[in-house]
């Protein structure tokens, strides 16, 4: 048994950037896919609606900790592969931020008016043009806060990685707290931290959505 | 890369049980979160300072760190102060805490959805202060809140896996059980993920029938 030391507060500090390397994973494999899947939720296309709605209705449906489990232990195994554990991790993560953020930017195309659309078919754009110039810089404005809000999610939700030996925070916080035998001190530094990370993301989300409501 | 269901089946029971527990422990934590819900939202809006500054600071570091960490500090924290929670227990504390902080938001914006002229003309027809209580704030005030609130729900059923992280029998519990006795990890974790997204979907399915039944009344105007 030894005390809790800088050195500890240290290995938690380095762990944070496996957190931070998980949420850029999550986003950067997750947002086409989300842009994907918002698209084919308005597509006018029925089959395309259908396997996005249903991928959607999917995901949404299994914990975080499923998805974790089924792409580390249980795909491999049945592929008879061997995964480094961040691309399994980066899998269940982009899948479960794809879900989330193309039902948010659905929500967002589908606030911005019908009417936008036709006037900008009226210029005789394409209608690739129409979404690119006309409806997502208003989509977004609409859908930020909402997508903030997910980010805040996504970074609670990362600590779930620690369940598969991933070691970003959460999991260096069981283990210096396993070390130290201070788990009080430990886990609150943990939770510190988290917050420090998420609740300026929180106060940014509710100022955007307080402004987007004077807006209207 | 052959699949094998076949010795899934011997663990039907536990299967079953780690449903029901699953379910008891979202129970647990919805009933007793929407209490913790229901009391701080009136106390928000209404209280002395401190305890609205209080219930502020609750929501807020609930709500910005991480439910596993949460879970962490009751199961292993509590002894430390000679209060020794099995694991079960420890987690429907956890949970409970947990959902009454997104409880709380989300009857508060319910509540702020009733414009005060609203309670105003209800008095004026003569209710008593019960009945403007009953029929002008609360049932409009569920109607606003009913979508949000079983959404929640759904995101309490599927955080209640993390659980299993304490070793609370629940149903992401008995998977890991089942895949550590069978080695089929593959199939445990599909079948688990199935039984997850098959208590979502009645859910919401209920949830749906519940709401058209218990709203209504017309909004328009």
């Amino acid at each position: 048994m030894r005390i809790f030391t800088t050195s500890d507060l240290f290995s938690l500090f380095a762990a944070l950037q496996w957190t931070i390397v998980l949420v850029t994973l999550a986003i950067a494999l997750g947002a086409p896919l989300a842009l994907a899947l918002a698209l084919m939720r308005i597509s006018k296309i029925a089959p395309l609606r259908w396997i996005a709605a249903a991928y959607l209705q999917l995901v949404q449906g299994i914990p975080l900790l499923g998805l974790l489990m089924f792409f580390y232990f249980g795909v491999p195994v049945f592929l008879g592969i061997q995964v480094p554990a961040i691309v399994a991790v980066g899998i269940a993560f982009a899948a479960y931020s794809s879900a989330f953020l193309g039902e948010i930017w659905r929500g967002g195309i589908q606030a911005v008016k019908q009417a936008q659309w036709e006037a900008a078919s009226s210029l005789g754009i394409t209608r690739w043009q129409q979404f690119r110039y006309v409806i997502a810089p208003q989509a977004l404005r609409i859908a930020l806060p909402a997508t903030i809000g997910f980010l805040v999610q996504l970074i609670k939700g990362t600590s779930l990685a620690s369940v598969v030996g991933f070691v970003e925070l959460a999991r260096a916080g069981q283990l210096a707290s396993a070390a130290t035998f201070q788990p009080l001190l430990v886990y609150s530094v943990v939770a510190a931290i988290y917050f420090a990370m998420c609740f300026p993301l929180t106060i940014w989300s509710r100022s955007l959505e307080a402004r987007l409501n004077g807006a209207r | 890369m052959n699949l094998n269901f076949q010795q899934l089946w011997r663990y039907q029971d536990q299967f079953i049980e780690g449903v029901i527990l699953t379910v008891t422990l979202t129970g647990i934590a919805a009933v007793a979160g929407t209490l913790i819900g229901l009391s701080g939202a009136i106390l928000g809006r209404s209280g002395p300072q401190p305890v609205r500054w209080f219930i502020r600071s609750y929501i807020e570091i609930i709500r910005n760190t991480p439910a596993l960490i949460q879970i962490f500090l009751i199961f292993f924290v509590l002894p430390t102060f000679g209060l020794k929670l099995p694991p079960f227990e420890a987690a429907s504390v956890a949970l409970s805490i947990y959902f009454g902080a997104y409880a709380i938001e989300i009857i508060r914006s319910g509540l702020d959805t009733i414009p005060r002229s609203q309670i105003e003309a209800g008095a004026s027809l003569g209710l008593s202060r019960w009945e403007v209580f009953r029929h002008i704030v609360l049932a409009p005030a569920l109607r606003n809140i009913y979508p949000s609130f079983t959404s929640q729900f759904v995101l309490l059923l599927l955080g209640t896996s993390i659980a299993s992280q304490i070793s609370a029998e629940e149903l992401f519990h008995t998977g890991s059980f089942v895949e550590s006795r069978t080695y089929r990890s593959f199939e445990v974790y599909a079948v688990v993920c199935a039984i997850y997204f098959a208590l979502t979907m009645a859910f919401k399915g209920a949830f749906a029938v519940i709401g058209r039944l218990a709203f209504r009344w017309p909004v328009r105007r």
